[in-house]
């Protein structure tokens, strides 16, 4: 169904002022002036590194959102992005730092490896789902579990890791491997990765809408009992389902990996995968969508910094984000059935003018 | 008292998110008479229906009941004044007894005890429900099911009862017993509205009946001085198409060869076909009766691939498919009209040119290799559209806006595309309107005369009499005679789909 201009931005737009009204209730009980809270919030953008920060960590959301959103498309629940990514990040950490190559290659090489450590830490819930039928809601999130202590192991001494000051990561990728990012000056640095991610936003956009593959994920999200009539071989279509969305999500780490850490600490940030199905939840699956999503979050979670400076408390951006997620889930709801509805509608008066009076009997 | 209405519609008119609303309708019905209401399927029976019973609120006109006006806000108050429905799909819970079924909802009327169980067996007495009162409603049939249902209708005190389509699902014999019930009740002086478009049913059991065409009545009818023919007009609008039956195109060549077909429940050895064999040739249309639920709906999936037979073998056109998978059956040359459409026919919130590519995505026109050729796919679509005449103002709308029917006439004409050597139409007309049904008829036939090869399952006698070459009985999961539809009887059918003829022990 076309969705209209107005039914893609109004549950947004609802959202945002629901929450604001939300928090700003907040804000009163906890004694706090909302207009000053939220001046801070705006402000930022235009202080320091905020813009560019919220744009880089918008790209780390971006791409989780886009891994999360591939399962979305038919159902599938990879709760398991987070442990993907890790893993992934881990993986291409070590892979980077232990070989020598000419740059470019070396870069595409971490790309490439991330990719594929990615898959393959979706490949084991996309096996338990296709052969024994195991829910990959509950199998991704034990994959999670597991993924905390394998990189816990990989990062030790014991094996991958070396100790650098008070911090043990795993060996510093060499300036071959890094991607260069685009200097602001006293705004920042922005990565190069962005753009990479930009173009995994359009390659999305083109697998699901312009490709047979696109079209059979869709199918199969809709009605699997119509997919599997229209000949989709429902099997596959899970296994590759996963397997791309846990190669995307192998990308998620590589933004700051590439662009500003050069190696995996024990104490790299985790929750990106969670964040990311907000964040496609956010974008409605929709490339663009998502990308917007994912900027609101990184905003977001920027401007829990700025209100610890003028002393509100920061837990109010994390009131909004779960805010902003509930609400827009309900608002797109509510736009779909009133635009089925007055397409129904919009469907009936046009075959009532030229078969019978009964339109225009009925819509007096 | 005769002349009493116990029910008077006027100008009923419901503006409605959908392709029909109902617009100044006049309904008369007498006290103590078996009124029918006739209509293409869209006419907008239903609405109507649900307006009587309190579902829906009427935008403008007058409900009378028994002379007074009333203003249902909600069933409960189209029951206080008596009136009552039951639907075309039971609601009943398959694991509560007869009487729990009977009291759920009601127990303010006669509590929960003895006195509600001397009532509900009154009342079953009455309406020729047999089965026990403490079995659970799993274990009867669709016609007991139905009996408990109007038993529930009844309890509530409901002296107008609506019926829904009752002989849908029900099979020659079910239907006679069921209007002798009516005929009996009639006498006992409950009045009763009676939905259908199975016009020779209709002419069996009314009093009278009321016509609806579009939205709006166009007339009423006696049915003893009526033909089904002039009935059928009458609700079309125009003259119909003959249905005559014509020469045979049958030729020797076998299309599609089943031999030897098992297929097991899972789980359990119990096979839910069994030993199936069948031919059908080029230019034939082989019929399947039975009645629904003895192995139809798993024969077509597993000759679609959509299932696993244990043992057999299927055979298109000279080539082993036993192993292929669905899409390589459909790339073979199988279309498929599925049973369900809006479950295995359509994605319902896709555009139409995306549904037109359902079960085509690796063959042109829609497709090249794997991308999709969206311009090819609403090409082909406007085709289908202007062909079938599928009634839509654009191909961009949502399946799900179209009427039953145009959604029908839109699978059966992306099914025939691509020159199929077999098609597999299960119910190809069901739910579809009148005019819906003689062009996918025509159609059907057309493709025929060209050669198809036509698997027709349908639960609609008429249509398998009037459409097969060759018609096969199934009765759980075993194909146990072939009629010959020029000299078989919808009554003959019947009972060699009950196994009446010659009854097992099971």
């Amino acid at each position: 169904m076309k969705t209209t201009l107005r039914g893609k931005l109004l549950p947004p737009a609802l959202a945002i002022l629901f929450s604001v009204l939300l928090c700003t209730i907040a804000l009163l009980i906890s004694g706090d002036n909302p207009l000053d809270a939220f001046g801070a919030m705006l402000g930022q953008l235009f202080r320091g590194t905020t813009a560019i920060d919220t744009l880089n960590s918008g790209a780390v959301y971006y791409l989780a959102g886009l891994a999360v959103a591939i399962g979305f498309q038919m159902n599938l629940f990879n709760i398991g992005v987070e442990g993907q990514y890790r893993f992934a990040a881990v993986i291409a950490a070590i892979v980077g730092g232990g070989t020598v190559l000419p740059p470019v290659l070396h870069t595409l090489l971490i790309i490439i490896v991330a990719v594929l450590a990615g898959a393959l830490y979706a490949l084991v819930p996309a096996l338990l789902k296709v052969y024994r039928g195991v829910s990959e809601v509950i199998s991704t999130i034990m994959l999670n579990a597991i993924a905390i202590g394998l990189i816990a192991y990989l990062v030790s001494t014991d094996a991958f890791g070396v100790q650098i000051g008070n911090n043990i990561a795993t060996k510093p990728i060499p300036e071959s491997g890094w991607m260069p990012g685009i200097p602001f000056g006293e705004g920042g640095t922005l990565f190069g990765f962005v753009f990479v991610a930009a173009l995994v936003g359009i390659g999305y956009w083109v697998l699901l809408n312009r490709t047979r593959f696109g079209f059979e994920l869709r199918a199969s999200g809709e009605s699997p009992t119509a997919a599997t009539a229209g000949g989709v071989d429902a099997r596959k279509m899970i296994l590759t389902a996963m397997l791309l969305s846990g190669g995307v999500a192998g990308l998620t780490a590589l933004p700051e990996l590439l662009g500003r850490d050069h190696e995996y600490l024990q104490t790299s940030p985790a929750g990106y995968g969670f964040a990311g199905i907000a964040v496609a939840l956010l974008g409605r699956n929709h490339p663009g969508g998502i990308a917007l999503g994912a900027v609101l979050w990184a905003f977001l979670d920027k401007s829990a910094v700025s209100l610890d400076n003028v002393g509100v408390p920061q837990e109010i951006t994390t009131i909004m984000q779960g805010a902003i997620v509930l609400s827009v889930v309900i608002a797109y709801e509510i736009v779909r059935r009133m635009e089925l509805a007055a397409e129904q509608r919009r469907v009936g008066r046009q075959l009532g003018r030229d078969t019978s009076d009964v339109a225009a009997g009925g819509s007096v | 008292m005769a002349d009493d209405l116990a029910v008077e519609l006027e100008g009923i008119t419901k503006r409605f998110p959908g392709v029909v609303a109902n617009s100044d309708i006049h309904l008369a019905v007498r006290t103590g008479e078996v009124h029918a209401v006739c209509g293409e399927n869209g006419a907008g029976k239903s609405t109507l229906m649900k307006i009587l019973y309190g579902m829906l609120h009427p935008d403008e006109g007058t409900i009378k009941v028994n002379g007074e006006p009333v203003r249902f806000r909600n069933p409960s108050d189209a029951i206080k004044v008596g009136v009552g429905m039951v639907h075309q799909h039971f609601m009943l819970a398959d694991n509560l007894s007869v009487l729990e079924n009977i009291v759920l909802g009601a127990e303010g009327l006669h509590g929960i005890g003895a006195k509600a169980r001397k009532r509900v067996a009154e009342l079953a007495k009455r309406t020729g429900l047999t089965a026990d009162l403490d079995i659970a409603l799993e274990y009867l049939g669709v016609a007991d099911r139905q009996r408990v249902e109007i038993v529930k209708v009844l309890y509530r005190g409901a002296r107008i009862v609506i019926l829904d389509e009752p002989t849908a699902v029900l099979v020659p014999q079910e239907v006679d017993d069921l209007f002798d019930t009516v005929r009996q009740m009639r006498g006992d002086g409950f009045t009763f509205i009676f939905i259908s478009h199975k016009l020779d049913e209709v002419r069996t059991i009314a009093d009278s009946i009321t016509v609806i065409r579009r939205g709006t009545t166009v007339g009423t009818a006696d049915p003893k001085t009526t033909s089904s023919r002039q009935l059928a007009e009458m609700m079309v609008g125009s003259e119909l198409p003959s249905p005559e039956t014509r020469e045979s195109t049958v030729t020797d060549k076998a299309v599609l060869t089943v031999s030897g077909l098992r297929l097991e429940e899972a789980g359990s050895a119990r096979a839910v076909l069994d030993d199936i064999g069948l031919v059908v040739h080029s230019g034939e249309v082989l019929g399947i009766a039975g009645v629904e639920g003895n192995g139809q709906t798993e024969l077509v999936e597993t000759i679609m691939g959509m299932r696993r037979g244990s043992a057999g073998t299927v055979t298109l056109d000279g080539k082993d498919i036993t192993k292929l998978g669905t899409l390589a059956r459909r790339e073979a040359g199988i279309g498929y009209v599925a049973e369900d459409r809006t479950r295995h026919g359509l994605l319902l919130t896709q555009p139409l040119w995306a549904n037109r590519v359902l079960g085509y995505q690796t063959r042109k026109p829609v497709s090249r290799g794997q991308w999709l050729d969206i311009a090819g796919a609403r090409q082909d679509t406007q085709r289908i559209v202007d062909a079938y005449d599928v009634r839509t103002p654009g191909i961009d709308v949502a399946a799900a806006a179209l009427s039953g029917g145009n959604q029908q006439k839109l699978v059966v004409g992306r099914e025939l595309s691509g020159d199929p050597k077999l098609l597999i139409a299960s119910h190809p007309t069901r739910g579809v309107d009148v005019g819906a049904q003689a062009l996918i008829w025509e159609h059907i036939r057309r493709a025929r005369a060209d050669g198809l090869a036509v698997l027709l399952i349908s639960a609609d006698l008429d249509e398998l009499i009037g459409l097969s070459d060759r018609i096969v009985v199934m009765l759980r999961g075993r194909l146990v005679s072939e009629e010959d539809p020029a000299t078989v009887t919808a009554e003959d059918l019947g009972s060699a789909m009950t196994g009446s003829a010659a009854r097992e022990a099971s």
